[in-house]
């Protein structure tokens, strides 16, 4: 049996193992701290289709959503704390809302359900007044991430998977790469003094994944962009769904480096409510910014009045692994066979993740070929795969 | 205005370094959240408090009158007796006013500082005024980290009963409150400062039903040599210095709560032997009629500001603490912490070290020096001895290796989000967390209202013990045999802070730019 080799165990390296242990790879994760210590565990558990335009990222999070529910059956809608929420996204003045209503109507032809509100607060009665309207987006779902990896690897483990945690992935030994035959397995360096041989190795990496291909010798430009999430002391159900402005939208999709903060305001299943996130490009650097959370704390107020008086339990931060472009690096790089990218999710890791692995291991089987769409070769369970190819960024395929 | 010095917290180390900085000329601001100078050893009555207003822990069964002569103003207790040294603390508050008086000190209690950050080559301390509800912000060119530290609990059956404390707790509750928590109150745990808290509340007519020591300090020596030659008498003479003779107080040392019990209230605590091992010992339990109980396993340092801003941090014996070099100086430029947050020993030691910080600042801030070589040196040497000392009392007073066999699935290791011992069980046994902090993503242990500062040193220990015997039962987990283990944990916000009050923040640091 060949081996898969998944480097990072966060929901990406966590979903790929369990797809491909479930198509009978020989897998083994080897991460080089926790289960989910990195992005994982820094981020909420959106599950979003209501911030992405038609194209073939929101293809891929619809997929990933039918997959998450298939997830939900199979693992357990608690194990994965798996909740139907549905979102809601408000525009405070007319202009942004007759913006936001032709951002839903794009989606709209994409297949995604998205309700024009009118009386806002009949939906979230704690909403401020005088907002100019929204609209609702019934399919938007959540997990705990945490949870949901541990889960997914539970089951990887469950069908013969290795966990191996604690144990870096240096690179390759010497004389691997591309210069090696084809058909011979990559061997693996590893941070312990040891080596394994694979057949193929993901790069599930997250915000690392650029330093793992570089290791490589195959660079991924995947960079971190950092996010701070607020946490406020309980208050019970007081708001229902997710709740976020519509410059939300434009702010994720921005390559502007600077700081822009446009919270997303939800209540969990403990009562607290959960305020995210801001979005700034400062390489690692995690230094709490007070300034930062002064600022989602003044959004989170000006749509939810009452949060006023809550005080502000805890705050986290963690870096999104993104890409020039915003869409995720899918795919085996030509430049060392064998190798596959599945990295750069950027703030929508948690919902892609089960798609990403589902794409990854057809593609480490050969299935792309084998399952070909009549009209496109890299179309697959309707998602292009091409848009997410690391060679489309030239200059990682000229090296 | 940018003061000279920056300090947060103003217990017996804030106070010595302020008033030492003062005397050699510089300006300071002095933050803490209590209402008054003095911290956890010098804590007095709020002015105008009830004396009843018990916070947690629920409602004693009607307050205790107080016999005549011990009221203070407003029913309080007159609290100075419950005070050591307290012409250190007037001398050190008297110093501190001299210094508002002539303007080069400004003092804001009732602050809780949420966050300390780099403000150029200073620091800005951001605090929530309780008082006014708004969020302030105090700069300095050095900070000064004293924030002390608070007592550890661990779990046991009954532990979360109202009319169960911890010891600190009950100390804090008749210093601060005025309040006797019982009629008849048990004390558990283990170390010399179960004695105060115990003759405290005899004084104060409650009646203590037995101190539970699990350690045994008749055999310090074996423990701590340099410490206590004749450890037997040593410990004979604290126990009659604290008064416990007087009031009839019988000691049972090797012995520890198991278990508390009552409707509504703790009614009876089952107490145990312990082996050698660290056990209770099966067969050995007998249950005692009580209306309180206060268990006390020692102090674990407050870090979360020093942490945030990147200090080093190494693990003692008292948990997690702040790694200073001789002149109190962290690992970051400019920040010096002094007191318990650098490694828990007493009141004494916390003074020597705020001193010695100050005399750093001074010179470092071009200051000619306040005091003479050698009273530095005294300083250091009186420094190191109260170290040794502390250490030796830990080593002779260690939490009993068994204590989390007296768990049973239902207790509740973290109360602000009920998380039951079988989901800790879970998460380490059979879902590999390798440390507190997956445990809390697992379990949400820890996630709730005091951040972890409660459930941490039982979650931590339930780790340790949980997590050796599931890697021999189970090898092919989802185990992470990487686990940060020591690591402090993060808590990013120190205090809570009302987003309201951020949010107006907002709108000042956005006019000032
Ligand atoms: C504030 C914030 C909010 C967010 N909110 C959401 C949200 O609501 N919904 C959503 O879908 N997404 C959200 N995200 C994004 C999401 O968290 C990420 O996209 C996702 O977690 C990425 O997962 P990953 O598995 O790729 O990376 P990670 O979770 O970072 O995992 C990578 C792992 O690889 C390991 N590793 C790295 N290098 C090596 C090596 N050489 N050898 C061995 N192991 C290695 C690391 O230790 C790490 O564990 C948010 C992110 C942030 C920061
Ligand atoms: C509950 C309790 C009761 C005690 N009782 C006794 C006793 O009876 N006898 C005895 O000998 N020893 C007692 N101790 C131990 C003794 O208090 C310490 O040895 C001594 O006070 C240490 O001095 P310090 O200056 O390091 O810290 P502390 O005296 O603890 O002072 C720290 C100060 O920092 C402030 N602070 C902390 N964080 C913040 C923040 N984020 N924002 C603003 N302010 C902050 C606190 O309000 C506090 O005033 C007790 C300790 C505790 C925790």
């Amino acid at each position: 049996m060949s081996r898969v080799v998944v480097v990072g165990a966060g929901i990406v390296g966590a979903a790929c193992a369990y797809y491909a242990a479930r198509a009978e790879w020989d897998v083994v994760v080897i991460e080089r701290d926790q289960v989910a210590s990195g992005t994982t565990s820094r981020g909420e558990g959106n599950l979003l289709v209501s911030d992405k335009g038609a194209g073939p990222e929101l293809d891929l999070m619809r997929l990933s959503r039918r997959l998450w529910l298939e997830l939900a059956d199979e693992l357990g809608r608690d194990e994965l704390e798996l909740d139907e929420k549905g979102g809601l996204v408000v525009a405070s003045m007319p202009d942004s809302l007759a913006a936001l209503t032709e951002f839903a109507e794009g989606q709209r032809s994409a297949g995604v359900v998205a309700q024009p509100v009118e009386d806002l607060r009949s939906l979230e009665p704690q909403l401020a007044p005088g907002l100019a309207g929204g609209v609702f987006y019934p399919e938007d779902l959540q997990v705990q991430p945490v949870l949901a990896t541990q889960a997914l690897l539970a089951a990887a483990i469950a069908r013969g998977a290795e966990l191996r945690c604690g144990t870096e992935v240096l690179g390759f030994t010497s004389g691997g790469g591309g210069d090696r035959p084809i058909g011979r397995p990559l061997r693996l360096r590893l941070g312990d003094g040891s080596t394994i041989d694979a057949d193929a190795v993901v790069n599930a990496a997250g915000p690392w994944g650029s330093l793992l291909g570089d290791a490589f010798a195959a660079p991924v430009p995947v960079l971190p962009r950092r996010g701070f999430v607020l946490v406020t002391a309980p208050v019970g159900p007081r708001v229902r769904h997710k709740v976020y402005a519509a410059d939300y939208v434009a702010n994720v999709s921005s390559g502007d480096a600077g700081l822009q903060t446009s919270c997303v305001v939800e209540g969990t299943r403990g009562g607290t409510i959960l305020i995210g996130a801001s979005r700034e490009r400062v390489g690692f650097d995690d230094t709490l910014d007070p300034l930062v959370v002064r600022r989602l704390a003044a959004q989170a107020c000006a749509l939810f009045p009452f949060l006023r008086e809550v005080p502000l339990m805890r705050t986290y931060r963690g870096f999104r692994p993104y890409c020039p472009d915003h869409l995720p690096v899918i795919g085996p790089d030509r430049r060392v066979p064998g190798l596959v990218h599945a990295v750069g999710h950027e703030g929508a890791g948690i919902g892609l993740a089960p798609a990403t692995g589902h794409l990854v291991t057809a593609m480490i089987s050969g299935a792309l070929r084998s399952r070909r769409d009549p009209r496109s070769p890299d179309v697959l369970d309707g998602v292009d795969a091409r848009a997410f190819a690391p060679e489309r960024f030239a200059s990682a395929v000229t090296s | 205005m940018t003061a000279d010095v920056l300090i947060i917290g103003a217990g017996p180390a804030g106070l010595a370094c302020a008033a030492t900085v003062l005397a050699g000329g510089l300006a300071v601001e002095l933050v803490d959240a209590g209402h008054g100078p003095g911290g956890q050893y010098w804590r007095h009555p709020a002015p105008g408090s009830p004396p009843d207003s018990a916070p947690g822990g629920g409602t004693p069964p009607g307050p205790l009158r107080l016999p005549r002569g011990l009221r203070g103003r407003g029913g309080h207790p007159a609290s100075d007796d419950l005070h050591h040294d307290l012409g250190t603390y007037r001398a050190l508050v008297a110093r501190l006013e001299e210094g508002v008086a002539v303007g080069r000190a400004v003092t804001r209690f009732g602050h809780d500082v949420w966050s300390l950050t780099r403000d150029g080559d200073g620091w800005v301390a951001a605090s929530h005024d309780r008082g006014a509800g708004t969020e302030r912000r105090s700069r300095g060119r050095v900070a000064v980290i004293a924030t002390g530290a608070h007592d550890v609990a661990l779990p046991f059956p009954g532990w979360d009963l109202p009319g169960v404390f911890t010891a600190g707790a009950l100390q804090a509750l008749l210093k601060g409150n005025g309040v006797v928590a019982g009629r008849r109150v048990l004390i558990a745990g283990t170390g010399p400062f179960l004695l105060p808290v115990a003759t405290g509340l005899a004084r104060y007519g409650a009646q203590v039903v037995g101190i539970h020591e699990a350690g045994d300090p008749r055999d310090w020596a074996a423990h701590a040599p340099a410490v206590a030659q004749n450890a037997g008498k040593v410990w004979e003479g604290l126990t009659y210095a604290a008064g416990l003779a007087r009031h009839r107080v019988p000691v049972h040392p090797r012995s520890m709560v198991v278990a508390a019990r009552g409707a509504g209230r703790v009614q009876s605590v089952t107490v145990a032997g312990v082996s050698e091992t660290g056990e209770p010992v099966a067969g050995s339990e007998r249950d005692i009629e009580v209306d309180a109980l206060g268990v006390g396993w020692g102090f674990s340092p407050v870090i979360d500001l020093a942490v945030t801003v990147g200090c080093r941090t190494s693990m003692s014996w008292s948990g997690p603490v702040v790694e200073v070099d001789d002149d109190q100086r962290a690992s970051v430029p400019r920040l010096f912490v002094a007191g318990e947050t650098t490694g828990v020993g007493g009141a004494t030691l916390a003074l020597r070290e705020g001193e010695l910080a100050a005399h750093r600042i001074l010179a470092d801030l071009g200051r000619p020096p306040v005091s003479t070589e050698a009273r530095l040196l005294r300083l250091r040497v009186d420094r190191s001895r109260h170290k040794a000392f502390a250490a030796a009392m830990a080593d002779a007073h260690p939490i009993p290796a068994g204590w989390a066999s007296t768990l049973v699935s239902e207790t509740v290791v973290c109360r602000c989000e009920e998380v039951p011992y079988a989901a800790v069980r879970r998460a380490v046994v059979e879902e590999g967390a390798g440390d507190v902090r997956q445990v809390k993503q697992l379990t949400r242990a820890g996630m709730g209202w005091c951040q972890g500062r409660v459930c941490e040193p039982a979650c931590r220990g339930l780790v340790r013990s949980l997590g050796a015997r599931s890697v021999a039962e189970q090898p092919g987990q989802v185990r992470s045999k990487g686990g940060r283990g020591d690591a402090p944990t993060e808590r990013l916000v120190a205090l809570p802070i009302p987003l309201g009050a951020l949010a107006d923040g907002e709108v000042v640091e956005r006019s000032a730019m």
